[in-house]
Order: C-alpha cells, then structure tokens, then sequence
C-alpha cells in the first residue's frame, strides 16, 4: 500500500456513460463516472445493487452485457482506448491483459469441460507458453492459492468441487496469463464466512504476489477494506465519494457511505421468556437415504426471536422445513404451544397451519408473478379466516399500512415492485393468517444493506404490536446481532449451543463458535491480516 | 392356434415367439397352389424382411442426409443471430415443417419430374437393383423425408445453443477472450446435446413411420406401404407385427437419446 504518485498510470476511464435497455425503453446506468487504476493497485467499487458497479467493472474491459452501450466516454488501458477498438483487438487483451472474476463460480465454468482445460484456456488460446508449461504453471497457482490435492484437483469438473475451491480456481485461472489488471466481481458474495475468509487471503495473496492490479466490486464494505488501497462509492450510476480505504472508514464523508453499514449499527436489547411457543425435541431427519439433522433440540420463546445460524450445509433450513412439517422428522417430536405437531403436513389442522407461517429468502420465487398485491395477501384471509368482499379488502389495506405500504400498491404485479417491497408482501401474506409464529429463512440475504435494515426495523415493530415469535434463520451475524433475543448456532446437522444473545457472543465460545464468529469481516483495515496471524500462530 | 387359451396367454406367447423371429403367419397367404391340402399361410416374417430392409435404406440414406445438415444449419444460425441468414432459414424452416409430407412429395415431384425430368417419380426397387440405381431412383423419397424433418431438428439446435447462450459461463468464455465461433462450438454446442439428441431421435422415429405416407406418394415397397395394405386386407398378424416395430423404434431410440444425454453430461457421468 504505497503512495500512488511514483506508479504508473494502467487504466484511465473518463466520463463513462453507459445505457441499458429494459422494460421497453433505455435507462442510465452510468452517468459519467471517472476512475482511475495505477500499477499493482486495488481498487475496491462498492455500492447497492442497480449502483452501476458491475457495469463499470465490465466497462473497464471495453465489454458490455448484451442490451447495454457505451454512449459516451474513454476507457483507456495502457494508453489505448478501448472504445475504439475492434471485437477481434479486445478479444487479444481479454483473458490475457484483462482477466475477470464472476460473482457465482458455480455457474461460471463450463459444467462440460474439465477445470485445468479452463483455467489454461486464456493463456493457451494467445499461446503463451506450452500447454505442459501452462499446466505447471496452474498447479504451482493451485497450491499458492492453497487447495487441496492441487495436482489433480484440475482434472475434476466443476461440480466436483466446493463453491469456496471452484472461486479459488477462477482465480487461478484469471492469473494463469499473469494479466495487467483482474476485475472481481462479488467474487465471495456467495459464500459462507468461514469460506469467505480462506478465499479473501488466498486472492489478496496472490495478487500481492505478482503485484497485479485490480478492480473489487462488492456491496460489502468490511470486505472490501481488507482488500483495496482506494475505495469508490458509487450510487445511482454516479460517484458518492472516493479516499484512501483507513481514511474512507475512519470518517466517510457522505452520509450515503454512513448508511451502508447501518444495519451492523442495529442493536436489539435481548429479553427472554421462560413460557415456550414451541419445543423441539431430539429431532433427526433425512433426505432420503442422508441424514441431515441429528439430535435437534431447541426452545423457542413466546413472543421472542431465535436467531438460527450456520453455514450452508449446517442443517438450519432443514429445520424449518420440520417445524412447518414439509418435511417429516423420523425421530422425536415437535410441542407447539403446550400440545404435540403431528409430523406430517397432511395430518396438522388448518389451525395449526395458520398459527405457523413462513417467510422465505427469494421473494422473487415466492410469489405467483400472475397475482396482484390484492390475490397473494388476501387468499390466507379468505382460507384462514373466511372473510370475504368488502371486509377482505379492509383488511388487505390494514396489512398494507401496517407493512408501511399503502393502497395504491393493491393491483400491482410483483414485477412492479422492489426487492424490498415484495419482501415486505410476503411479511404481509404470512401476518395475513395472524400467526403465532413466523419462521423467517433468510428473509434479508438477498437484500440491499439499506433495504435490510428497513425489513429488520419493521419485523421488530411488529413483533412489538402483535406479539408474534420469530424464528430467524441465517448466515449474516450483523443480522442477528440487530433482531435476536436468542442465538441457536448450528454445524453439520447439530446443535453447537444455544442461549441468550449476549452468551453466545462473548467469550468463551466451542470452538466451531468462535470460528463462525471471528470470520465475520470487521469494519478494520487489518482485520485479514490480524485474523491470519492470530489463526496460523 | 391356440384360440382356446386367454388373450392375455396368447398374447405373451406371441410376443415371445417374437423375440425367436417368429411373428406367426399372415391371413392372406396364397402361395401354394390350389388344391393343395398342405399349409398355404405364409409366414409374416417372410413379408416383413424384405419390406423393413427398404423402408430402413430409405429413412437411413435421409436421416444421413437431413441430421448432418440441421446440425449445421442450426449451429450457423445460432452462430449468427439475428441476422437475414437467420431470419430466413428459421422463416423457411417453419414453412417446411408445415407443409405435409405428401404437398412436399408432390411439389418434388412437379419440379424434379415433371418440369425438369431429372429423377423418377415412381421409385419401384427389388433385390437386383444395384445400389447406385437405389438412390438415383428413391432421390425424392430422401428429399421429401428430409425436408420435413430438417426443419424441426435445425430449429431445435438453434434454440439449444441460444438457450445456453445466456449462461454466465458463456459471458465468463467471452471475457477470457474466447471467438464467436469457439463460444458455440467449445462452450455451448457440448452442453447442448442432450435436448438435440432427444430431437433427432424423435425425428429420426418420425421419419421411419411418416414414410407411410411418402411410401405411397412415390409407390415404394417398403414397410408402411405393407401395413396400410394388411389393415385393407384385415390381416391382422401383418398389422400387429407392424405396429410392433414401429413402437419400439420410438422406444429405442428415445433410449439412445436419453443415453447420449447422459454421456455427454459429466454431471451424470462422473458423481461428486
């Protein structure tokens, strides 16, 4: 991280505008952005989904998406203008000078081709060493990005390999041709923390190594500070403010940067009840023949939110799909409210269906894209309570407001909303049957920073007027930190500990605790390399 | 004959007799001569041979022709797409899917026969023609059983490509500086066979069994000539021998269709 001054100049982008054609008409993505990249420097983009940061990463390579255009502006890479050049003279710098990182790993190899094939394939296409040359070469970056087996692990294919392993890879296979500059675009958005860790030291590692510069394109704003020299802040398709990474966290001077990290700012005084709404007790299930959860017991508080956490895998989903009984448990039983839950879904009466409701993670899917506002909230009213005609249609708008919508929203489609307000109608749906329990999985992991905190404000407010329990499941400790009263910490299928909030989260911890809990990024420069230390001595 | 057992008896015991080549005899045998107090019924696998040999040079020589060919059709067109080549081969291509066999058999044989006489419009072959003879004379058979087909199949491999097109390992293959036609060919074609594969298969069933109806057009001795004469001829064993076959071509070669799906996935070829 030294001065930027004596480097030299590798990527200029002047007043980029950039337009992107959907719904029928065209829209502004980028409004004239400027960005600057030196030498063996990395640059962290941050901001909201729809800032535009995906785009300018990819406008740096002269590309972009399909039904978008470069309407104005230079992009000048080692002193050429890519907007200038043909397709054939940006595809010889692709791969080669300029190579990309995607968000999802899983879905960006070829699921029919072998791992090595792909991550020579750049620098074999532009010839630049022989094809065994290549393969040394991408086993030695195999190994300094620290996985396992890195002499065969190339002849597998991509399903065979972990999420966490397979970015890795893609980074192995971005330097295979030593280019100028990577862009990484939300490379670890969609893995676990524990993961998240592994794969943020093993990048930040091998980019040092051979000085490469970079582009890191994130919405988080812990992560990109262990790995940038400078941070952009973009909003709308236009710079909120640019500095120093210690100098952009110690004092933002926007208040728009303030309020990305709100939600880690949110902070719920922990209660507890010693009246249960629902039990589990010694709980085992299975996916047909692979068992997924051994010997489950938790309590859930009346009128109080239990915090599940885990990574993928940790069995925290399957849970839910037990309570809400879609999935028999084959051992031990389920008291909900003083009286046993029958197991199967069939068998439960239409009063304990309404009593239990569940939110889920993408409210994209989770709604009929054919249905009004005014269907989707008003069929658990009609089937839970039999009200109908004018009273249903009072009691729809009550929901709405109390969702802090109005009635204006009652016809619309959910393509006409946000991210954020199909979440907040599918709070209403589940409110809709007045239940006593919500189970709410993943609810604001698909969600803006900002947009999370509306959705975890509004769940407190109204867990505050009705009384209703919340089981909360999740991945995110900044989340449970603001919602919980009570922290459920989940590994492999298991129960690691339960209790209150403030026990969990302070020391002493098992093991597995701790490390979940020291994974989580920190708003601190150092916290990597601190945690690195720490974790090798 | 057994007519004193079960149906359900008798008709496994057909189909067993079956799977040792025996079909059992045909109604409408004549040829001994009359008087004669011996057995005058021929055997149904006698009838069926010689038909099916036909009727499977016919479809093999315009499946060889029409697969190759909207394989490539398709590939170009997704290759480029959007453009007037596109637009007119997937224009053409409804057309030719539209259209029924037997108004593409007669279109072949008004421009090929009738106003530039180039080839036969009756194509009656036996065991002594040579082969050269064979597709000179079934020439517009093949053409009309390829054209109805190509179309479907083209159609298919372009929207299988396309399909895939819009994977993000196609814009990852892009941005690691990957051509056109390496995307198409590397990238997308090898995770685009199975619903291609499937396509060809059901095609390739529809050939054998739409010959039928081409058969008759251009008066070929082949196998879908010989069951509509057998229902004609309430010769039921004929009849039943044909459906036979071609249900289980339907079933073969959706089986290889489905196993070429799964070899060409790693997925299903190699476990996690």
């Amino acid at each position: 991280m030294t001065s930027n001054n004596s480097k030299e100049l590798l990527l200029e982008m002047k007043n980029i505008h950039i337009d992107g054609f959907s719904d029928e008409r065209w829209h502004k993505i980028l409004k004239g952005v400027d960005l600057k990249l030196y030498r063996g420097e990395i640059l962290g983009l941050i901001g909201e989904s729809g800032a535009g940061k995906s785009t300018m990463g990819k406008a740096a390579m002269g590309y972009t998406q399909p039904g978008c255009k470069i309407i104005n502006g230079e992009i000048l890479f080692d002193g050429v203008d890519l907007t200038k050049l043909t397709e054939l003279e940006k595809r010889k710098i692709w791969g080669t000078k300029i190579a990309y990182v995607a968000q999802s790993a899983a879905a960006s190899f070829n699921p029919a081709h072998k791992l090595m094939e792909q991550t020579i394939s750049a620098a074999n296409r532009a010839q630049l060493n022989s094809k065994d040359l290549l393969k040394k070469d991408a086993i030695e970056l195999y190994e300094s990005l620290q996985l396992p087996d890195s002499k065969n692990i190339g002849e597998r294919y991509p399903h065979q390999v972990s999420g966490g392993q397979l970015q890795r890879i893609m980074t192995a296979m971005a330097m295979s041709p030593r280019p100028e500059l990577i862009i990484f675009d939300e490379p670890t958005t969609a893995l676990d923390v524990t993961t998240q860790v592994e794969v943020l030291a093993a990048m930040r590692s091998i980019v040092e190594k051979f000085n490469t510069a970079a582009i890191y394109i994130t919405h988080d704003l812990a992560v990109v500070a262990q790995m940038a020299d400078r941070i952009k802040v973009l909003r709308y398709g236009e710079e909120v403010e640019e500095a120093n990474t210690r100098e952009m966290l110690s004092n933002p001077k926007e208040e728009y940067t303030k309020s990305l990290w709100s939600v880690r700012s949110l902070i719920k005084p922990e209660e507890t009840n010693s009246e249960h709404m629902l039990s589990i007790k010694n709980i085992d299930a299975a996916y047909g023949s692979s068992k997924v959860l051994f010997d489950v017991s938790i309590n859930i508080p009346k009128g109080k939110t239990v915090a599940i956490v885990g990574e993928s895998g940790s069995g925290k989903s399957t849970t839910a799909r037990v309570i809400t009984g879609l999935l028999p448990q084959t051992k031990g039983e389920i008291i909900f409210d003083g009286k046993p839950l029958s197991t199967k879904l069939e068998q439960r009466s239409k009063e304990e269906l309404r009593r239990i409701q569940i939110i889920f993670q993408m409210p994209d899917t989770a709604m009929n894209p054919r249905q009004t506002v005014d269907e989707i909230i008003g069929r658990p009213i009609e089937f839970y309570h039999g009200v109908k005609g004018k009273d249903r249609e009072a009691k729809v708008i009550e929901l709405l407001q109390m969702i802090e919508l109005d009635e204006s929203f009652l016809d619309r489609l959910p393509s006409e909303l946000s991210g954020g307000q199909k979440q907040r109608i599918c709070i209403a749906r589940a409110l809709a049957a007045n239940p006593d329990l919500i189970i709410c999985d993943e609810v604001t992991s698909a969600l803006d920073q900002i947009v999370q905190e509306g959705i975890l404000k509004l769940l407190q407010k109204l867990q505050k007027d009705l009384g209703v329990t919340y089981i909360f499941i999740t991945h995110d400790i900044a989340t449970v930190k603001a919602i919980s009263d009570e922290i459920v910490v989940m590994y492999q299928g298991k129960v690691v500990e339960q209790g209150l909030k403030s026990k969990i989260l302070n020391p002493p911890h098992p093991d597995y605790t701790e490390l979940l809990l020291s994974s989580v990024p920190e708003m601190d420069p150092d916290w990597l390399t601190n945690l690195l230390d720490k974790r090798s001595s | 004959m057994g007519l004193d057992k079960p149906p359900v008896t008798r008709y496994f015991d057909w189909l067993g007799n079956v799977f040792q080549g025996d079909f059992g005899s045909s109604f409408s045998g004549r040829s001994k001569v009359q008087g004669d107090q011996g057995d005058r019924s021929r055997e149904v696998v006698g009838l069926i041979v010689p038909r099916l040999k036909n009727t499977l040079f016919l479809t093999g020589v315009a499946a060889l022709l029409a697969v190759p060919l909207s394989l490539i059709l398709g590939i170009s067109a997704a290759l480029y797409r959007n453009s007037y080549y596109d637009r007119s081969a997937t224009g053409v291509s409804l057309v030719t899917i539209s259209s029924p066999e037997f108004f593409t058999a007669y279109i072949f044989i008004l421009l090929l026969a009738t106003l530039f006489p180039v080839f036969p419009t009756i194509s009656n072959v036996d065991e002594d023609t040579t082969l050269i003879e064979r597709f000179y004379r079934t020439a517009l058979p093949v053409f009309t059983l390829t054209l109805v087909t190509l179309g479907h199949m083209m159609r298919m491999t372009r929207s299988a490509i396309i399909n895939i097109l819009s994977s993000e390992y196609i814009e990852m293959a892009k941005l690691s500086g990957a051509s056109r036609y390496e995307v198409i060919v590397k990238h997308a074609l090898p995770n685009a066979w199975a619903p291609i594969a499937q396509v060809i298969a059901i095609n390739l069933a529809y050939m054998l069994i739409g010959s039928v109806v081409v058969e008759y057009v251009f008066n070929y001795q082949g196998i879908g000539r010989l069951m509509v004469g057998s229902v004609y001829n309430r010769d039921l064993p004929v009849v039943q021998a044909c459906a036979l076959i071609f249900a289980s071509t339907y079933v073969i070669l959706n089986l290889i269709a489905d196993l070429i799906g799964i070899i060409s996935n790693p997925r299903l070829l190699y476990p996690k």
